[in-house]
């Protein structure tokens, strides 16, 4: 790789955005150094499913014309941009880490991926992820594991471990991701990238497969405050094919970014969200970046959300019992593996066996669970008890939102374990995202940006910020701020930090 | 809450259409019981007058227009399709219950 | 399952047995659109042609409703005088099977949007009409499902076939199912009202403009569950029949029914909680699933679509929009028309109020339509087991018919065979007329020759009308008619008879 392609790809997006803008370096370019780079480095971090060389280069080549053609382009144009494999594109391999999809190509767009098309980004191809969006550490993928450009025997979090190494290795300088339980925070986390949940109904759902309806929701990955802050306001807005869009105008999340001014600011510390649990190092360095953000003029208030500690349990309840309904058209019968149908058995014993060969062991797990938290006889134990206390933590953050404009707390509990540690252990796998789940139940936004190495281990440890419903604005607001101040410090953005793969 | 079978287990698996093996009626038998005794804390929340939160956000009344618009080409319909006859998918036999 | 079954006659069932009956109605809306995408619904179009990413619940498609489906449910709803829910969800109902893309199908549950509403009905008794108020459960919406064809077997039925096909042209099509109340107290008029009721549904929704309502083509289905109450020792386990799809059907499965259970329970047995599945041919059921074991559907809200809150105003916009109610509308027509309840109660049971109505207004003199409608079409309607606004036969051709034979151009007789021609696919009444050459006769002289010949044939005949014993001619009468062909005016042969022959009436 020449220097100038090394250069190309540790760019963030909105400087290559500026470069192409002004015809400095054209989009192919900027496209052949990510591919270069993906082809040199995925084979030991295999962040990608689906490598779309070919559509890209394209794509980027039409881009070029475009901007020659004196046409106005989108704010990110000729960028590229990776996809988690969760989300549509019409003709493109569409997996969702399972083998039950292998080769299903979907004639349609996902909403977020029209977008994306329509302001000029050029997609590279899919990202890996846990299968169905169900882990928290991208080895449920029936693909085989993403490893962690820090280290990589290391999970790179999950369920979108691809999009977040993707950024970590250069392979992109922007991902999508989703979030249901933190699976675009959690690998933000501990690849030392920054990913946003936007507040539920922000981003359209159309052409995300569905894991937990009501729980699901698209945003953005990047490796800078800003950087995401593009890519949000490409991808957010009212989606007439998705009833439960918000009809709303988005949050002016990057002028927020670019103000990153947070005097007088009050930021809450969840009592609950600390602790039992943290590693000392994530603790060391969150405690670090309160008084930080104490030096910037916020005003830091300690705030207690009680019903925190059960939403776990509520959302081990109300994840799987959604998947197992949203998971059922899996059955072999339109699309996707379809195993024994051998003219003698029935449709009942081909869906149950195409259903048993084509999902993973966390799937068929949650599968269960759901259809027994739904059967009758144990719904209002277990679902319609989820959803009141899911009541219960939407009141818990309303409360604190009256005593302060942001949450914070560490990301997740630890930094990247190991690979294979805790795989079949689900209890110890699902307490990764005991921080990120509140936000998904309630239904407002967060985002996980990187606020150092664990002295511990040396590896990322993120912090989360959490705003109300449509105030995603705020999230950038501290997010850039802190993220300033830690650049300041440090000379560079903390991904610089990564070893060479 | 009880301990679920492997019984239970077994129907949970026909209902959600899983060929499950033996040894997997096993470890799931274990792995649920663990995993529901640790859900089993949301039903210390007195939440008798709490309405259940289906939606996180207030969104009502959503439509659409009563207008007609062509759908997929039937190339696209039967891309993925396992099996077809007559421009129709073709599926295994359906039994009776009766039969089954 | 065995097609010889035992049953106590009807009558006799009725002194032991009281019959306690529900029916569940579900009706396609007629919406241009599909309930959750913009697919067409047209009837009949080719297979899997009217699909969408979202109907063959593709991964990742997302459902929108369809305002006018909502609205025709309202309007269904205060038509049947139910309260309208302020707010309401939809649900999963969640079950395998291959006619469902999404192995789920979109329902309501639990949160209706129409609840407690009634209908009245009209039935005939030996006492005369009979009002019977029918109370409405609940009117909800749901979505339909694909047709699944079974190929391989003998039979071309679900069972023993080797593989089944699956069009999802109907998936997502609209419905809407009315529920009733448990209707107890009809006694013997049990299967007369249930009839009643499926009839007058089926007019208020043809008078909403909601549905065509086509119960062949499967736009209005029937579910009719029934039990048996022996007087003093309370309700008996229902069954509940399906594919009940004609109104005559609906008749003759409530009867049936009641003709079955009352021998099970006769020979000591028990009545099983079950599906059965009503024949047509055989006017019988056979049973189908046993519903010992409830169905799990682990219903729990639909996560994709959000409430419907209908605001007041809404509904009260909605229901400005209501016609006239069908059992007013008929009041009226029974005045305006002159005829009397049972008239009026044949005209309704036979469904053919509006087609009188229209024929009415395309010209045609009001007892003519009724005459044509109750009588010769709904024979054939009959006949062919087929209703009668299915047949095909137009307003506008009873009304060409009509003014034919009121310039004399057709008799009564050549009529008949005119609409026998249309019926049968022919063509169009003038092109029947054409083809099978039928026109009065109106020649004289042809006549005469006719009468003629048909006297001396029959001398003895001649003799006897000659003698007095008029009421013979009606021989000689008959005879001209078939020698023409049926063309001639019967009236006038028998006037040019008995002229030819000097007696007078």
């Amino acid at each position: 790789m020449t220097s100038a392609a090394a250069d190309l790809i540790r760019q963030s997006a909105s400087v290559l955005a500026a470069a192409i803008s002004e015809g400095e370096v054209s989009s192919v370019e900027v496209t052949k150094a990510h591919l270069a780079r993906i082809a040199a480095v995925d084979e030991r971090v295999h962040a990608f499913l689906q490598v779309t060389s070919k559509a890209a280069l394209e794509s980027a080549q039409a881009i070029d014309e475009k901007r020659k053609s004196g046409a106005t382009l989108g704010v990110l144009a000729g960028v590229p941009i990776a996809v988690k494999d969760v989300l549509t594109m019409r003709g493109v391999p569409t997996t969702c880490g399972s083998k039950i999809l292998e080769g299903w190509r979907p004639p349609y767009d996902a909403t977020v991926v029209s977008r994306l098309r329509a302001a000029d980004l050029v997609i590279l191809g899919k990202t890996n992820m846990d299968e169905f969006a169900m882990g928290s550490s991208t080895e449920h993928s029936a693909y085989g594991p993403t490893h962690n450009p820090w280290d990589l025997e290391r999970i790179p979090g999950g369920s979108g471990g691809g999009s977040a190494a993707a950024l970590a290795a250069f392979e992109t300088p922007l991902s999508i991701g989703t979030d249901t339980g933190g699976s675009i925070r959690q690998p933000a986390a501990v690849t030392g990238t920054v990913g946003v949940k936007p507040t539920y109904g922000g981003v359209s759902r159309y052409g995300l497969v569905a894991l937990a309806s009501s729980l699901d929701q698209a945003g953005p990955c990047a490796r800078s405050v800003m950087d995401a802050a593009l890519l949000h306001s490409v991808i957010a807005g009212h989606d007439p094919r998705d009833s439960t869009s918000i009809n709303a105008p988005v949050p002016d999340v990057v002028a927020a970014a670019n103000r990153g001014d947070i005097r007088g600011l009050r930021i809450g510390l969840v009592k609950e969200l600390s602790g039992e649990g943290y590693q000392a190092g994530v603790l060391q360095r969150f405690n670090e970046s309160v008084e930080l953000l104490q030096g910037l003029g916020a005003e830091v208030v300690e705030v207690s959300c009680p019903h925190f500690d059960y939403a776990l349990g509520a959302y081990y309840l109300i994840l799987p019992s959604e998947a197992s309904s949203n998971l059922a058209r899996f059955d072999g019968m339109r699309y996707g593996l379809r195993v024994g149908d051998n003219g003698s058995n029935s449709v009942e014993q081909v869906m149950s066996l195409s259903r048993e060969a084509g999902f993973g062991a966390e799937v068929k797990r949650r599968i269960m669970l759901g259809t027994y938290a739904l059967s009758s006889g144990y719904y209002d134990a277990y679902y319609g008890q989820a959803q009141k206390v899911r009541t219960l933590i939407t009141r818990d953050f309303n409360a604190a939102f009256e005593k302060a404009d942001v949450l914070i707390s560490p990301t997740a509990p630890t930094t990247a374990f190991k690979i294979g540690e805790k795989v079949d252990d689900p209890l110890a796998m699902y307490l990764n995202d005991i921080a990120t789940i509140p936000v998904n139940l309630a239904g407002n936004c967060a985002m996980s940006l990187p606020v150092g190495l664990s002295p511990a281990d040396g590896l990322p440890v993120g912090l989360q910020i959490m705003a109300p419903p449509m105030a995603d604005d705020r999230l950038y607001l501290v997010g850039s701020a802190l993220e300033s101040a830690l650049t300041d410090r440090w000379g560079h953005l903390l991904i610089q930090e990564v070893p060479n793969l | 809450m009880t301990a679920i079978t492997r019984d239970e287990v077994a129907h949970l698996a026909k209902l959600a259409r899983l060929d499950l093996s033996g040894t997997e009626l096993d470890h799931y038998a274990e792995q649920l019981d663990v995993i529901l005794q640790s859900v089993a804390r949301i039903s210390e929340v007195a939440a008798d007058e709490i309405p259940p939160t289906s939606h996180p956000v207030p969104v009502e009344n959503v439509f659409r227009a009563d207008i007609a618009l062509p759908g997929l080409d039937r190339a696209e319909v039967f891309a993925a399709a396992p099996a077809t006859e007559d421009d129709r998918f073709r599926v295994p036999r359906i039994l009776d219950e009766e039969e089954a | 399952m065995s097609n010889t079954q035992l049953t106590v006659p009807f009558a006799e069932a009725m002194t032991r047995y009281e019959p306690i009956i529900g029916l569940e109605v579900h009706v396609e809306l007629g919406t241009n659109s599909k309930m959750f995408c913009s697919c067409a619904t047209t009837f009949g179009a080719s297979p899997n042609t009217q699909v969408c990413p979202v109907c063959l619940g593709l991964p990742g498609s997302m459902p929108v409703l369809n305002k006018v489906a909502v609205e025709s449910t309202i309007r269904i709803g205060l038509a049947l005088n139910c309260e309208i829910a302020t707010w309401c969800r939809f649900a999963r109902k969640n079950y395998f099977y291959p006619d469902m893309p999404k192995d789920y199908q979109v329902s309501q549950y639990d949160e209706p949007l129409c609840t407690n509403g009634w209908l009245d009905v009209t039935v005939a008794t030996d006492d005369g009409p009979q009002v019977v108020r029918v109370e409405i459960e609940r009117v909800h919406m749901e979505e339909d499902t694909g047709k699944l064809t079974h190929a391989g077997g003998a039979t071309g039925r679900i069972h023993g076939a080797d593989y089944s096909l699956v069009d999802y042209n109907r998936a997502g099509i609209p419905l809407i199912e009315i529920v009733t109340k448990t209707v107890i107290g009809t006694g013997p008029l049990a299967p007369a009202v249930a009839r009643a009721y499926v009839t007058e549904l089926r007019d208020v929704m043809r008078a909403l403009g909601v549905s065509d309502v086509r119960m062949e083509e499967g736009s209005l289905r029937c579910d009719v569950n029934l039990s048996l109450n022996r007087p003093g020792a309370g309700w008996g386990t229902r069954s509940e029949t399906k594919n009940v799809n004609s109104l005559r059907s609906v008749e003759r499965a409530v009867h049936s029914e009641i003709e079955r259970q009352a021998a099970v329970l006769d020979g000591g047995g028990r009545v099983i909680q079950e599906t059965r599945h009503f024949h047509e041919d055989t006017g019988r059921s056979t049973s189908g699933r046993s519903k010992e074991q409830a169905e799990d559907y682990r219903y729990f809200p639909e996560p994709d679509l959000v409430p419907i809150a209908p605001t007041r105003t809404w509904v009260e916009e909605l229901r400005a929009t209501l016609p006239e109610v069908p059992s007013v509308k008929r009041a009226r027509l029974q005045s305006t028309w002159g005829i009397n309840e049972f008239e009026l109660a044949t005209l309704v049971n036979a469904g053919a109020v509006e087609l009188v109505e229209s024929s009415i207004a395309a010209g045609v003199d009001a007892a003519a339509a009724r005459k044509w409608w109750t009588g010769e079409l709904l024979r054939v309607a009959n006949e062919r087991g087929v209703e009668l606004a299915d047949l095909p036969v137009t307003v506008s051709q009873i009304a060409r018919v009509e003014s034919l034979i009121a310039d004399g151009r057709l008799n009564d007789q050549l009529a008949r065979q005119v609409f026998e021609g249309v019926l049968a696919g022919e063509g169009d009444v003038d092109v029947v007329i054409a083809q099978r050459g039928l026109a009065v006769v109106s020649d004289d002289g042809a006549l005469l020759s006719a009468i003629d010949e048909a006297l001396a044939a029959q001398p003895d005949v001649a003799e006897k009308i000659k003698s007095g014993k008029i009421q013979a001619a009606g021989a000689i009468v008959g005879a001209v008619m078939k020698t023409t062909k049926g063309q001639a005016d019967a009236a006038k042969v028998r006037a040019l008879l008995l002229d030819r022959l000097g007696v007078s009436e």
